[in-house]
């Protein structure tokens, strides 16, 4: 298993912590269908995927997982205002163009929203920044000219956009490199962000 | 590299049980003609039902006497080891009523009059035909249809069949279809009927007992239709403006290779369709709409279907565009039904759904194995 597959394991790992049993869900950039396959099985969830790929409609459908062929920029029109639990978007946010299109459209159509991303304040990317270079780790692991990543963001970044747009914060986990729970200095020591929240703060 | 099936034959299946149908006449007895590939398994749980099109038939696969011309309209997709695979799928295609292929329809002979029924026959619609295919099912001895599948109007009648016997029908796959017409697609259907009706061979529907056809008619309904079916794109590629001679001839025969090539379709098909089927079958296209019961909402009509759905459209598809099989795959949703949804990168247009393209017919087989695990699993 690669390292990028490893952090992905553990983000899955975490977000499944956060869904109650029996919930609905809409993942988001579900790429072949396995988030949704270990919440059908751990959580009992029932749902469906999105993905603008047809090679990860193939893998969904073949892993017997809900999929619809769509490009998430271009909103969710297709789904009513409150029809899931939950909306997933993991390890994603950093590579979509219209971010507050997304934000929005995944509060109006999830009770709930899930957002993991890749924290651009870790302490190594930081060091790379100061040796003056673009940043890779396991979490970014491109080089600057075939990255899809075009909205980096940080920890404080993001809490900042939330209170900023009124996003009710119910939940976050940050973990380290190594994927374990990291408390103090998250922005620092932090290299995947998990959040769960919803419309608020009212 | 050609695994069809091989030679098939045609059968018959007689009704005698009366007919109500939708625009409120009764057939008192019909027949449909009928064909089947691969076996039906001792727990009757593999069969597939494939629904036609407007200008299809029953024969979906295989050949007829060994003649390669005769290859089945989808058989490219059904056969032993193709997506829906006859080594393990028992696959069924009918000829629906008021149809050209041998079914009871406006050119058989009407019983009571002991000539052609005409202008006689009555409308059908596609609620009917779902209610004759399961009325096939049940003689073949088929309580639940592992899946009910086709394309175009063929993927209506599957839908259809989600709507109206629920319990019947475990998937649906449903290829370039549209949950209603829009007004341009009526108005297409319109042209063609008025290019029929208007011919001076088409005596009011009763031009078999004047011995005459009305070709010309048969032959621009199907040029409209045809154009319908391409993209521009694909024009472009195959025809663009290729001369058929050097130079222009400054008359009004045909000057470039498109023109020829719509009026050899037009005339093959004035030859082999029926002027009434295709009259009939514009008009249950144009009438299909199972959200009108429900004031237009069709996640209601929607409501008591239990199947799942794969729902797949084509990118270059402009008789019923991507955004028309969005609209089913939304309604299903909001009921929380299963359903999976691809929009096929595809350069061909509405006649894409009948070609042989790998992401499409991947998809296709990817579906079927599932179903068939499924069927394992119950």
């Amino acid at each position: 298993m690669s390292k990028g597959n490893k952090i992905r394991r553990r983000d899955y790992e975490i977000i499944t912590t956060m869904i109650r049993n029996d919930s609905t869900v809409l993942d988001l950039g579900c790429g072949d269908g396995s988030l949704l396959l270990h919440l059908k099985k751990t959580r009992n969830v029932t749902g469906y995927g999105v993905d603008k790929d047809y090679r990860n409609v193939f893998a969904s459908v073949s892993n017997g997982i809900n999929i619809i062929q769509s490009d998430l920029e271009q909103g969710l029109s297709g789904f009513a205002d409150n029809a899931f639990d939950y909306i997933i978007l993991s390890l994603t946010l950093q590579a979509v163009h219209e971010t507050e299109v997304i934000m929005d459209e995944m509060l109006r159509v999830g009770r709930q929203v899930i957002v993991t991303f890749p924290n651009f304040g870790l302490w190594r990317h930081r060091l790379q920044i100061l040796l003056g270079k673009t940043p890779m780790s396991k979490e970014l692991p491109h080089q600057w000219y075939d990255t899809p990543n075009v909205h980096v963001l940080t920890i404080n970044d993001f809490e900042k956009y939330c209170s900023q747009y009124d996003v009710n914060i119910r939940d976050r986990i940050v973990i380290s490199e190594s994927g374990r729970m990291v408390t103090t200095f998250p922005n620092l020591l932090g290299a995947v962000a998990i959040y769960r929240f919803n419309k608020g703060p009212n | 590299m050609n695994s069809s099936i091989g030679d098939v034959k045609p059968q018959t299946m007689d009704f005698e049980e009366p007919l109500l149908l939708k625009c409120g006449d009764t057939l008192s007895n019909y027949q449909l003609t009928f064909e089947t590939y691969g076996a039906l398994n001792d727990d009757k749980t593999n069969a597939v039902l494939v629904c036609h099109a407007l200008n299809a038939s029953h024969h979906v696969a295989g050949t007829y006497d060994g003649d390669e011309k005769t290859l089945g309209w989808w058989d490219n997709l059904i056969g032993p080891g193709k997506p829906l695979d006859t080594n393990r799928f028992f696959v069924i295609g009918v000829n629906n009523l008021g149809g050209c292929h041998g079914s009871t329809g406006p050119s058989t002979i009407n019983a009571a009059t002991n000539e052609p029924w005409g202008s006689a026959f009555p409308m059908v619609t596609v609620e009917d035909w779902v209610e004759t295919q399961a009325r096939l099912a049940t003689k073949l001895g088929i309580d639940i249809f592992a899946a009910v599948m086709g394309g175009s109007l063929g993927g209506m009648q599957a839908l259809q069949w989600t709507i109206d016997q629920p319990n019947r029908i475990n998937n649906a796959v449903i290829v370039a279809a549209a949950p209603k017409l829009s007004a341009q697609n009526i108005a297409f259907n319109e042209v063609a009927r008025q290019a029929i009706t208007l011919d001076n061979e088409f005596f009011d529907g009763d031009f078999y007992q004047h011995k005459a056809i009305p070709r010309s008619g048969l032959k621009i309904a199907r040029m409209i239709g045809h154009i319908t079916y391409l993209s521009d794109d694909t024009m472009d590629v195959k025809f663009g403006r290729t001369l058929r001679k050097d130079s222009l001839k400054f008359n009004f025969d045909t000057d470039f290779q498109i023109e020829s090539y719509l009026r050899y379709q037009g005339d093959k098909f004035a030859d082999t369709f029926d002027a009434n089927t295709y009259l009939r079958i514009t008009k249950a296209l144009d009438y299909f709409d199972p959200a009108a019961k429900c004031s237009g909402n069709l996640a209601e009509s929607l409501s008591h279907a239990e199947a799942n759905f794969l729902v797949i459209s084509f990118t270059s598809d402009w008789r019923f565009s991507p955004s028309r099989s969005e609209e089913i795959v939304e309604a299903l949703v909001a009921n929380k039904l299963n359903v999976s949804y691809a929009e096929i990168d595809s350069p061909n247009g509405h006649d894409a759904f009948l070609m042989d393209e790998p992401i499409y017919h991947n998809l296709i087989s990817a579906y079927f194995e599932r179903i068939w695990n499924e069927r394992c699993d119950v």
